[in-house]
């Protein structure tokens, strides 16, 4: 298991497994994607209380959701890459930054328009809003870091640290709703006592979350690929695969 | 079903497709913008090779 782990991360290994798995990725994404968005948009009852903003729900939770899940998988990386060296994990974290900050701009944009009908504001500076804030500064930080240095050793190794320093931001995000008094909504599915929201909008959330992690796979993937080119230009792999 | 009732989304039609269409534009960005880089390099690294 472990020597087949190392095998694929040589590049030269890794670029034609992530081709032979992306079809399969995509192809995942688009069916939950579409299946999710029938669902949320014409097969769900409208909310009680919210009324259709609920829909909103389909597109803002995921993308919150997968806000953090892309920095964590980051930070996983991150420690791999410091531990062993590993050259594959840092182009991993590089290529989910840009992916992760998009789910964060997402994330806060449609935030920002179910504030604006539910709350009557589009923005209150309230303890999860300003945690997401800080998660996308993180991101957009790590980026900025990234294009700083110029040796891509160093840079894996500064921005690394960055990342793992900035997980403590994580919890406080989840937690945000409970240590605080916010605005916002505490959380419906992931709670102790089990999820407290009706199947007929629990199926459309979850299928979208599922959607949105085969898309990420997906991108990164590409991304990989392509950044590996970019890296390996000059070796003899690629002037012998067929790319 | 009704599609002006769809579109008007009991009066906040505004805020869900706004939200739907910036994920949209967001999330098509990111993967043309890493398909199109990706093929560039591709295409170079066939001409020199």
């Amino acid at each position: 298991m472990f020597k087949w782990f190392f095998r694929l991360a040589a590049a030269k290994n890794f670029y034609p497994f992530a081709g032979k798995l992306l079809p399969w990725l995509t192809g995942l994404c688009i069916i939950s994607l579409v299946y999710g968005l029938y669902l949320g948009l014409f097969n769900s009852p409208p909310d009680y209380q919210q009324g259709e903003t609920v829909r909103i729900m389909y597109v803002h939770v995921p993308a919150a959701w997968m806000s953090m899940f892309v920095y964590a998988m980051m930070a996983g990386a991150a420690i791999v890459g410091l531990v062993w060296k590993i050259k594959l994990a840092d182009t991993f974290v590089t290529c989910s930054a840009p992916i992760g900050a998009s789910f964060t701009v997402i994330a806060l944009i449609t935030g920002s328009l179910w504030g604006k009908p539910m709350w009557g504001a589009w923005w209150v500076w309230d303890a999860r809003l300003t945690s997401e804030l800080i998660l996308l500064f993180l991101y957009v930080g790590f980026m900025a870091l990234q294009s700083a240095i110029d040796d891509p050793r160093r840079a894996a190794r500064a921005g690394g640290v960055l990342i793992i320093v900035g997980v403590v931001n994580l919890p406080v995000i989840h937690y945000s709703v409970e240590w605080w008094n916010t605005l916002h909504q505490p959380a419906s599915v992931a709670r102790a006592d089990g999820p407290s929201i009706d199947g007929s909008i629990l199926a459309p959330l979850l299928i979208m979350a599922v959607a949105f992690k085969f898309y990420f796979f997906s991108v990164v993937l590409v991304r990989m690929r392509g950044s590996i080119l970019e890296i390996e230009e000059d070796s003899s792999w690629i002037k012998e695969a067929r790319i | 079903m009704n599609w002006a009732e769809f579109f008007h989304m009991g009066g906040h039609g505004f805020y869900v497709w706004g939200t739907y269409l910036i994920a949209t534009v967001v999330m098509v960005f990111n993967v043309v913008l890493p398909l199109r880089r990706y093929r560039r390099q591709q295409q170079k690294l066939k001409q020199t090779n």
